[in-house]
């Protein structure tokens, strides 16, 4: 978590000016880092598939389709603090509704997938309205049982979804009227809006919604007492993954030979999107993207060299993710960068000298037109006859 | 003036355990009001009903003029009802300045908004709230790391920023250094008058130094409300906590300097037994 | 009314003997879950050893050698299973379920996947026994007597489950746990050897319904997640850690599963989730839930 910047943190501006050794100062110098770390890396992606021949540049295409899928769920599980079982549901309603709008109506450019994002984000909030009222183990089972309704839907509407064998026949999407057949063409259409479906689950994140969120994951009933209601911030947030999703189902959908299947809004790729994120590092966005990559990377592209047992690798990840990756590779670089600087507690300065003499801070911060006579007389009489009370501001005794 | 809040006949019972029974009380606007009394004689639980986190098995709650009873807990914060929590450990991954934010930006800002925002009103607010708490060295320090006292006076920060009418502290100085409750007890003192504070307390000194009106709990129902001294002198309420000593054991020192280092001790009743909150959780 | 029941009485005996086989496999689910808040959901897979276990000891020849056999070895496997995981999960008490979940959830892959490797991904079928693989008359239709088995099994397990639990001391025990899980290790019984026992009995129980169930479902991949979430719909709707709740729960989820399946064919796994999504609204923590695994 420290690794965010605090999104409505008071930023001292003077601490980051005269680079104290507040903690602000760390956070500030850290920013343009990232910024331009951001900025490679989607340089890097954009240059792929000039470089990348085309079978790896369509692999890094369906990782980039995975990523924006664990990214949006990282939103609930890391940021609100919502496992869900079923995140796969939006995933696979974003797939077929676009693939069928292309199908059946107009394969033009964002069309198909504005529809994906419409009709998933309709299908989590008509789900989500019964799921977030839960807590704990029921929010799985929940979510669990959600995904896998949905997934026998797919199933058993075989007129509409072909049932079994997927949805096939699904034509090239068309950019200004020309269908994109050249497989560069269609990763950069899958990374203008991968990316833009990571700048939005980015910004809510970081938005005083997203503040929210993360209060409600923090301490429920304290957002409670503070006048917020948890149901509805659970439910945007669950709904704005859920469209997030769907998003990346669309652009599954508008992949060349597309085929969409009943497998594709399963348990299975629930799970392995919750993987993505336990493994990359539930919280920090960026990690569960590269553990999308990963999974991805071992299903496949090692998968079929194990006679498909990817899965059996997959497990293996499981459980060594568990129990040897607590925070995910986001923790990693966390502990990393820890060890460099100070950790934020030692970093605390020493006692103002200036406050403790008269303790005025104690009266002073309060809007002063609500002050009355009364006790600010009271409390300055106290405050001379007292000796503990005019301690400074910030008591010595420091228990953990 | 008119009360800011009125229970009538206010009670709850767990089975055939009557936590609260029947109580009646006035808070009137601006009071500073201690609700005190032995372990287990319902005060948290009657916070609790106050604030809407329990429901009510029996009577109604008033909130200027208003009644409130049937409203949850998030609808009276957002009538200015705010609260210092016992137990609350807030938002630990988060900093001082954030959680204050968060309630900041709940009554100030805006909570809803879905985009990365400066807010200078909600950012201003929590550089004053920090310094008149006397965090605001520590404000980009996370609360897992501020001592226990430190979180104590954050605790105010979050509920002052709530902007309330009505403050209710659950035992703000429960597990607090000399120093720290006295910081706490000047900090309450120079909140300004439109904010009414009730407080649950087991630290008697903390108590008559704050309270202009003292309600003494016994056993779910009230046994006395009236002024420190009325409380001090009571031989009901003498019996209520010690049974048998003598009053003179329980707050002379409280009674003679109510602030003094030296003369603290031994009246504090908090340090023995459970916590009295756990009532409510136990069932 | 009549004419009704007369119609639908095979699909009553059905949904009786589903609710069994679901009751065997969900009572072990639901007490781990209940005294540990372990969510095992690896319960699918060693459904799925047990399955295939009565695959290789019966070979698609009645037998009651090869039947018996393949119980056996599968209470074996499952208690072994079971001490396993519950020594696997003691490191990740405390640190919430999804851990939990995706190391028992990880288990489960590896299984499933180890097995496909071992025996292909064909629909395996398993014979039931000799006198049990044949249909009977019972008040004029045509029932395969296996199912009648099976209902009786079932009746006679919920009876020793329950025996067990409520008039037993290690019943009281396990009970005790689920209540108040502090409170039996703060009177000095160990709680991990509770926990390892129930997750081990729990297991066994699962791998016995592998088994048991392999007649009627035969023995396939993908079989441990579907009834991995007919488990888990069956002790929502029970309520977690409630011996009760299991077997009612069961009993409800077989006769919607037969009932729906026969009668609305298009309908039958709505009418399962809609069930579960309506017991939630209507009684959060289950039918015969207790404040267990609220957190």
């Amino acid at each position: 978590m420290s690794v965010e910047p605090a999104p409505s943190a008071v930023d001292a501006p003077s601490a980051a000016a005269t680079g104290t050794g507040a903690p602000s100062g760390s956070t500030r110098r850290r920013l343009p880092l990232t910024g331009l770390t951001a900025l490679a890396v989607l340089i890097l992606l954009a240059a792929v598939p000039l470089f990348v021949a085309p079978f790896q540049t369509s692999m890094l295409a369906r990782m980039l389709i995975f990523a924006l899928l664990a990214v949006s769920l990282d939103l609930l599980v890391g940021v609100t603090g919502l496992p869900s079982l079923g995140h796969a549901a939006y995933f696979g309603v974003g797939a077929y509704t676009a693939g069928l709008v292309a199908k059946y109506w107009t394969a033009a450019a964002p069309v198909p997938l504005l529809a994906a994002v419409g009709v998933a984000a309709f299908a989590a909030t008509a789900t989500g309205w019964l799921a977030v009222r839960s807590h704990g183990v029921f929010f799985l089972m929940l979510t669990l049982a959600i995904g896998e309704l949905i997934q026998q839907l797919a199933e058993s509407w075989s007129g509409v979804t072909g049932g079994d064998n997927g949805l096939s026949g699904i034509p090239a999407v068309e950019v200004a009227g020309q269908p994109l057949t050249l497989v560069g063409y269609v990763y950069w259409y899958v990374l203008v809006f991968a990316v833009l479906g990571f700048a939005m689950i980015w910004a809510v994140s970081r938005s005083p919604f997203g503040a929210a969120l993360r209060g409600i994951r923090d301490n429920e009933p304290r957002m409670r007492s503070l006048g917020y209601s948890p149901f509805r911030y659970k439910l945007a947030g669950f709904v704005i993954a859920g469209a997030v999703a769907g998003l990346a189902g669309g652009l599954l959908a508008s992949q060349q030979f597309a085929l969409v299947t009943p497998a594709d809004l399963g348990f299975t790729t629930s799970a392995l999107a919750l993987l993505a994120v336990a493994v990359g590092g539930a919280g920090s966005l960026w990690g569960p993207a590269i553990g999308a990559a990963l999974v991805v990377l071992i299903r496949d592209v090692y998968g079929p060299d194990l006679d498909g047992h990817g899965t059996l690798v997959l497990g293996a990840v499981f459980i060594v993710a568990v129990y040897l990756l607590r925070n995910g590779i986001a923790g990693l670089a966390t502990t990393r960068f820890r060890r460099r600087g100070p950790p934020p507690s030692d970093a605390a300065p020493p006692p103002d000298p200036t406050q403790g003499a008269t303790g005025a801070p104690v009266s002073g911060g309060f809007r002063q037109n609500r002050q009355d006579g009364r006790q600010a007389g009271e409390s300055s009489q106290r405050l001379d006859s007292d000796d503990p009370s005019s301690d400074p501001p910030n008591p010595g005794v420091k228990r953990s | 003036m008119s009360a800011l809040l009125e229970l009538r006949g206010v009670g709850r019972s767990f089975g055939a355990l009557k936590a609260v029974d029947g109580v009646d009380l006035d808070i009137e606007s601006g009071a500073r009001h201690a609700l005190i009394g032995p372990n287990g004689a319902g005060k948290s639980t009657l916070f609790r009903l106050i604030s809407g986190e329990m429901a009510v098995t029996s009577g109604t709650v008033t909130l200027s003029g208003d009644e409130v009873t049937k409203l949850s807990q998030v609808r009276r914060a957002r009538r200015g009802l705010a609260q210092t929590m016992q137990h609350s450990s807030l938002f630990l991954t988060q900093t001082a300045a954030q959680n204050v934010a968060l309630a900041a930006q709940r009554h100030r800002g805006s909570a809803r908004w879905l985009l990365p925002r400066r807010q200078r009103d909600v950012d201003d607010r929590v550089t004053d709230l920090l310094d008149a708490v006397g965090l605001s060295e520590r404000a980009q320090v996370p609360v897992s790391s501020l001592s226990h006292g430190e979180r104590r006076q954050l605790e105010i920060a979050v509920a002052l920023a709530c902007e309330p009418r009505l403050l209710l502290m659950d035992e703000p100085a429960a597990g607090m250094s000399l120093a720290e409750s006295g910081r706490l007890t000047e900090l309450v003192l120079a909140l300004p008058r439109d904010i009414t504070v009730i407080i649950v307390e087991h630290d008697l000194d903390v108590v008559f130094a704050l309270a202009e009106r003292v309600t003494v709990l016994h056993l779910g129902q009230v046994l006395l409300t009236g002024s420190p001294d009325e409380v001090r002198g009571s031989a009901a309420v003498q019996e209520a906590y010690l049974g048998s000593s003598t009053r003179g054991e329980l707050f002379a020192p409280a009674a003679s300097t109510p602030h003094s280092p030296q003369g603290r001790p031994k009246a504090n009743v908090s340090t023995q037994g459970r916590p009295e909150s756990s009532l409510g959780d136990a069932s | 009314m009549t004419e009704w029941f007369a119609d639908n009485f095979v699909s009553i005996l059905n949904g009786l003997a589903i609710g069994s086989l679901l009751f065997i496999l969900a009572v072990g689910l639901s007490l781990v879950f209940g005294m540990m808040d372990v969510l095992n959901l690896g319960h699918g897979a060693l459904y799925l050893i047990g399955a295939y276990v009565g695959y290789q000891f019966t070979g698609g020849v009645s037998s009651w050698g090869g039947f018996l056999t393949a119980l056996g070895v599968a209470a074996a496997f499952g208690l072994v299973a079971g001490l396993i995981l519950s020594v696997a999960t003691e490191p990740l008490v405390g640190r919430g379920h999804l851990d939990q979940a995706l190391l028992t959830l990880g288990v489960a892959l590896v299984v499933a996947e180890v097995i496909s490797i071992i025996f292909g991904d064909d629909v395996q079928n398993v014979v039931a026994p000799p006198g049990l693989n044949e249909s009977i008359q019972v008040f004029g239709n045509t029932y395969p007597a296996y199912r009648l088995a099976l209902i009786g099994v079932g009746a006679v397990l919920a009876v020793a489950v329950w025996l067990v639990i409520e008039k037993t001391s290690l019943g009281a025990l396990i009970r005790a746990s689920v209540s108040d899980r502090e409170m039996v290790s703060a009177v000095g019984v160990d709680n991990r050897k509770v926990k390892a026992g129930v997750f081990a009995f729990g297991s066994m129980l699962a791998a016995l319904a592998g088994v048991l169930g392999g007649p009627v479902y035969g023995a396939r991949t993908g079989l441990d997640e579907t009834v991995l979430l007919l488990a888990l719909v069956v002790i929502v709707i029970g309520g977690l850690g409630s011996v009760r709740g299991a077997l009612i729960g069961s009993l409800v989820i077989g006769q919607v599963e037969s009932l729906g399946r026969a009668n609305f064919p298009d309908f039958a796994s709505f009418m399962l989730f809609g069930a579960l999504a309506l017991v939630l609204i209507v009684r959060p923590r289950g039918l015969f839930g207790s404040k267990v695994g609220a957190g």
